[in-house]
């Protein structure tokens, strides 16, 4: 018989989408958005330094309802990697590895993202008003 | 570079697979859907469907696969032996998780249940992986004491109670293979990631108050990849079997690289 290649067995295609490695490519992600997120911080500021007509440009862009929806996103990943960030701190400091630990400190970070998130808009709506 | 999907002889939906249906005057059905894969047959793999009267049945994942290959299907190929989640040879992947086929109960699960090889490994045949890298992954952490002293005379190496206690629970590793490849970063990088099950062993030793080697053993694991693809996903600890802490242990070795700098 002829020697034939293994075939690889499934991994992502079949494992169950635990809260564990959900939350983790959560964390990879959001990191990805920030630093590509950073380049809209960048265009602000140099709009800003550039003169009224290039800044209203932006204020413009921003103020829209996509753009305003943009930085919603960058803010919840802003605070999404904020909280998870702290949670890998303590991991490192070798705290909150037992498994009921580890769960309720993940879905710590998602609620503190979430109401962050939502605590910052309800501040710069308001203020808006 | 990590490869997300499938390579083209692994796709398991490319050719149907059998079903072998329930029994006449079963009572209580369930589905078993199994990959299946034969070496000698040139096909891909795919997945056959088992209905098992599960009345007439142990009440575990194992008493069905055997229940399977004694009555039904004599080709279906598993690893299994003590029937007691101690040896670690019934790993695989059910309902979307590694566990034992031993220990996982069957009433456990709603719906059809599911079942595929260790994930991301070279598979023998059916539900036989290819362990041949996870063990060299092991040996290559030196799991056993290492000393440079003379024993002493006439008794063992001591060791006090709290000593021992720090070893009990890596020791209680039965090198089932289920978190090693329940573990993202392992399926990327196995070739150069030791992966939890190889670290966790390394981690038992390390602690060891009799093993004198701790300084070398830190030395072998301090590598970009070796020791530092563990990125703390946890995959590893919620798939034990045995209830261990594969990525405590790993954040343990992690902290003793870092504390030995200063």
């Amino acid at each position: 018989m002829a020697v034939r290649e293994r075939p690889l067995s499934p991994h992502l295609q079949v494992y169950k989408p635990l809260y564990t490695m959900v939350l983790s490519i959560l964390h990879r992600a959001t990191g990805i958005a920030l630093s590509v997120g950073s380049l809209l911080l960048a265009w602000w500021l140099v709009a800003a330094a550039s003169g009224a007509e290039a800044y209203a440009l932006v204020a413009t862009c921003l103020g829209s309802l996509p753009g305003q929806l943009l930085l919603v996103g960058f803010s919840f990943a802003f605070f999404y990697h904020l909280s998870a960030g702290l949670r890998h701190l303590a991991w490192d400091l070798g705290y909150g590895f037992e498994k009921r630990t580890a769960r309720r400190s993940g879905a710590l970070v998602v609620v503190s993202a979430v109401v962050l998130t939502t605590l910052l808009w309800c501040l710069l709506l308001g203020g808006a008003a | 570079m990590a490869e997300f999907s499938l390579p083209a002889n692994s796709r398991y939906k490319d050719i149907p697979g059998k079903v072998h249906a329930a029994p006449i005057g079963a009572t209580k059905v369930k589905a078993f859907r199994i990959y299946r894969f034969d070496p000698e047959s040139g096909e891909k793999p795919r997945i056959d469907t088992y209905e098992v009267d599960t009345g007439k049945c142990g009440p575990m994942v194992l008493d069905a696969l055997l229940k399977i290959k004694n009555e039904v299907d004599s080709s279906l190929t598993f690893r299994r032996s003590c029937r007691e989640g101690i040896c670690g040879s019934c790993a695989m992947n059910i309902d979307g998780t590694n566990t034992l086929a031993c220990i996982k109960a069957i009433d456990d699960m709603a719906g059809e249940v599911r079942i595929f090889p260790l994930p991301h490994m070279p598979v023998v045949k059916d539900l036989v992986p290819d362990l041949t890298n996870f063990y060299a992954q092991y040996a290559a952490v030196k799991p056993w004491l290492q000393t440079r002293t003379p024993a002493p005379p006439d008794q063992e190496r001591l060791q006090s109670k709290e000593d021992q206690e720090k070893v009990d629970k890596p020791s209680a590793c039965i090198l089932c293979a289920c978190c090693s490849t329940s573990c993202p970063s392992y399926w990327w990088n196995s070739d150069r990631y030791l992966g939890p099950a190889a670290l966790l062993a390394a981690y038992r030793w390390i602690v060891d108050s009799r093993d004198e080697a701790t300084g070398e053993r830190l030395d072998e694991l301090e590598d970009p990849f070796r020791l530092y693809r563990c990125h703390t996903i946890m995959n590893c600890t919620e798939a034990c079997p045995k209830d261990l802490n594969p990525a405590k242990a790993i954040s343990e070795i992690k902290r003793l690289i870092a504390e030995r700098q200063y």
